[in-house]
């Protein structure tokens, strides 16, 4: 298993929990306010789960590379401010998620105890998808978010996401291009770590 | 407890949790949620995110027959052990008996 495909998994982790944290306190109902934060808790806790296997600090990974260092898909750093394109966003990558997750189970037993989380955070995503599938903004924000959806997956994965997501498969948005968002994103969620001098314990 | 309940079709699932497999489970709170799916998908991550129960219980509020409404015309408390002082009795019982300060 290349370090890198690790890499990305925990990076695409880390990035979706800290764009999901977003919505704590604003969103559209208390009780999902709750589940969503503590979703988005749980994929930071599975980044640092993954980064501990590459590294012996996990924060150091987390916090202390540069914005471009990241190697994070383009679909988990997007600053989405809607709720039917979060979902939507939320929906496609625990498809996609699923697919690289169980592919790696066999060789990484780290993977399998991520999957048996992840179950819940499917079940969450599906029933709202079923609940928002017919709705024009869904819709949209579907047809918007597949191809950096593809883009979560190595090329040899895609075909099983499209047939998963009944989709086609297009040209995907690869990883690789951080842009703009993510560099504030990644600034704003450093910057207590970097308040503080080297060293210090926390 | 009908128009309380339909809040744009959302209803009151009311959530008992369990500690311990063996344990009571415990009402622990509610979640407004607009059908049993989301309930239970909100149930498990404010009730069970820390790990704090290994069971829930999902009720909606309907389901629940209430019984709130008491007549207590002659103080029931003469029912109670602790409304009913027994000492003096006992003392005269125990005088009666002859074995006074035995006990």
């Amino acid at each position: 298993m290349s370090e890198q495909v690790l890499l990305g998994l925990a990076d695409d982790e880390l990035v979706l929990g800290w764009r999901d944290s977003e919505w704590t306190g604003i969103a559209p109902m208390l009780e999902e306010d709750v589940a969503f934060s503590s979703i988005a808790q749980n994929e930071i806790g599975h980044a640092r789960a993954v980064y501990e296997l590459l590294s012996d600090d996990a924060d150091v990974l987390a916090f202390d590379r540069a914005p471009e260092e990241y190697v994070c898909a383009p679909l988990v750093q997007l600053h989405l401010l809607d709720w039917g394109r979060t979902i939507a966003r939320r929906w496609l990558y625990e498809v996609a998620d699923e697919i690289r997750i169980t592919a790696l189970m066999e060789e990484v037993p780290l993977a399998a105890k991520i999957n048996r989380e992840e179950a819940y955070h499917r079940m969450h995503a599906e029933m709202w998808r079923e609940r928002l599938a017919e709705t024009p903004q869904f819709r949209a924000a579907v047809d918007e978010l597949w191809p950096y959806a593809l883009g979560v997956l190595p090329p040899e994965q895609r075909a099983e996401l499209a047939s998963r997501a009944g989709r086609d498969e297009v040209a995907a948005v690869e990883r690789g291009a951080n842009d703009a968002a993510f560099t504030e994103l990644h600034a704003e969620m450093t910057m207590v770590r970097r308040s503080a001098p080297a060293g210090a314990q926390w | 407890m009908g128009a309380r309940r339909s809040l744009g079709g959302l209803m009151i699932y009311e959530v008992f949790r369990q500690d311990r497999k063996g344990q009571p489970f415990e009402h622990a709170g509610s979640v407004v949620a607009p059908d049993a799916e989301f309930a239970e998908a909100w149930a498990r991550e404010q009730y069970g995110r820390r790990g704090e129960s290994v069971a829930l219980w999902l009720v909606p509020r309907d389901a629940v027959h209430v019984v709130a409404d008491w007549a207590d015309e002659f103080d029931l408390k003469y029912r109670r052990v602790d409304g009913y002082s027994i000492k003096a009795r006992l003392k005269e019982a125990r005088e009666r008996a002859g074995t006074a300060g035995a006990g």
